[in-house]
């Protein structure tokens, strides 16, 4: 019979999430309102509640590689309704972040290849730049037929602009602002 | 005239043109003057708070200390995105002064924290019912209007306070209902609009993923079509580009999916009062929509 416990506990974990955004998950009593509210919860492999509830047991690879975070739509019904104030679409963002610059990879790919693309397009024109975008994500996700016929809708109805409003003042602020924000995350 | 700084957003240079025309337009009939806010830059929108928090908060600050510069005190913000992270972020460095400190240093000017944040809903309210009736031209479309509100107007709502400034709710109240607001119900029905209640007023249309799990926001949108087509609904009026482009663009979709009919035309709530006001279609941005509008209404 083996004497490992099924649950590993991992207490740095749960206090890595405290010390980044100070949400403190053991608040939660399990009454499982977000997961009822979640409009996105039925395509999650676990709900918020039961994530939540993970990251108390410090079940830190099962949260890392979950889908859940990747689905959440930030539409903070959870967090409004959380009767003990636990800010569960931060507690998302986090679980995201600390996922992505641990290496993990994301259970849903297109979701960070999408924050990549857009957050990139956002440093350079300091605007967003929607068919710059959107074939930048092209080139990430090789779906490259999908929504063209929507796409060409759009654009014919003068919705896209086809050159990215450039000024060299705003790319210059958006540069800077992600270069030190990087050099300071980096610390 | 009472002046503004404006701050369109990204979407409103681009998928959501018409929002800006409208509001503009509408804005000048009711006396609201618009200064668009010099050199803005993107407020980093779920991207950015998906992937660090100290950006995801040094993006809006940037934007509000560019309407501090520009000698101004109140910025309307009509994306409902843009909006909710700029209340965030200021919410977040009124809550964290390490955070506050960090931001100032990133955004390399300085912050005083003096700017009121407002939406064009809260802005509107704020003038009497008289001046909006006063605008009115006879025929106004025949519409039934159901209101939607979408996630980020008011979620959650100790950091948007949406509706706090609005003279339409009681005095000192805690702003319009979170679950079930109605600021742009009482606008709308103040220009002569027919208004419906429904239950999907703040129900999440699947927003960011629009791109990406694109099958989640047909799902989710069409809880909101039917919802709306149920009550009897035939328009939906928004206040948000991102709510706009998923019940706008994504019908035909549905309809594939579902094997529904689904036609029910979009309008941002400014468009409908631009038409209310006498504006044509055309102006108003209203041809730019994918699911045709009635026909028939002033064009």
């Amino acid at each position: 019979m083996s004497t490992q416990s099924a649950v590993v506990p991992n207490a740095k974990f749960l206090k890595q999430m405290d010390d980044t955004i100070k949400v403190n998950v053991n608040l939660c009593f399990q009454c499982r309102k977000c997961s009822a509210g979640c409009p996105m919860s039925y395509a999650m492999d676990y709900t918020p509640a039961q994530l939540i509830h993970a990251i108390r047991l410090g079940l830190k690879d099962l949260v890392l590689n979950s889908k859940t975070m990747w689905l959440c739509s930030s539409c903070q019904t959870c967090t409004t309704r959380c009767p003990q104030e636990v800010d569960i679409a931060k507690v998302m963002d986090t679980v995201k972040i600390i996922a992505v610059s641990e290496g993990v990879k994301p259970a849903i790919s297109s979701v960070h290849s999408f924050n990549k693309a857009a957050l990139r397009n956002i440093k350079w024109f300091g605007r967003m730049y929607e068919l710059g975008l959107i074939g930048d994500l092209k080139m990430r996700t090789f779906e490259f037929f999908k929504d063209m016929g929507l796409g060409v809708k759009m654009f014919l109805k003068g919705k896209l602009k086809i050159i990215p409003s450039i000024s060299p003042g705003r790319t210059l602020t958006t540069w800077k602002i992600f270069s030190r924000v990087n050099k300071k995350e980096r610390i | 005239m009472i002046t503004y700084a404006y701050y369109p957003g990204c979407s409103l240079h681009s998928t959501g043109s018409e929002y800006d025309k409208s509001f503009r337009l509408v804005a000048k009939k009711i006396g609201i003057d618009l200064e668009e806010v010099p050199d803005w830059v993107c407020c980093g929108t779920s991207p950015a708070h998906s992937s660090s928090h100290l950006l995801s908060v040094a993006l809006p600050i940037k934007n509000l200390s560019l309407v501090e510069s520009a000698m101004r005190q109140e910025v309307a913000v009509p994306c409902a995105a843009c909006y909710s992270r700029f209340k965030f972020a200021l919410y977040e460095i009124d809550h964290d002064k390490k955070l506050a400190e960090d931001v100032k240093e990133i955004i390399g000017s300085s912050f005083q924290n003096k700017v009121k944040v407002l939406h064009p809903l809260e802005i509107i309210a704020q003038i009497p019912a008289q001046t909006l009736k006063e605008q009115v031209k006879e025929k106004i479309p025949e519409l039934k209007v159901v209101c939607y509100y979408g996630c980020l107007l008011t979620r959650p709502p100790k950091v948007m306070q949406f509706g706090v400034h609005s003279e339409l709710n009681a005095p000192n109240s805690k702003g319009d209902d979170v679950e079930y607001p109605i600021t742009m119900d009482k606008i709308l029905e103040n220009v002569g609009f027919e208004m419906l209640d429904w239950s999907y007023k703040t129900d999440c249309c699947g927003a960011t993923f629009a791109l990406t799990e694109t099958d989640a926001v047909l799902t989710l949108t069409e809880k909101i079509l039917k919802n709306a087509r149920e009550v009897g609904a035939t328009a939906i009026a928004v206040a948000c580009p991102l709510c706009h482009a998923n019940l706008d663009t994504r019908q035909e979709d549905i309809n594939a999916k579902y094997n529904t009919d689904y036609n029910i035309p979009i309008f941002y709530f400014t468009q409908l009062m631009g038409l209310a006001f006498g504006f044509n279609q055309k102006e108003l941005g209203i041809n730019k929509h994918l699911t045709p509008a009635m026909a028939g209404s002033s064009e």
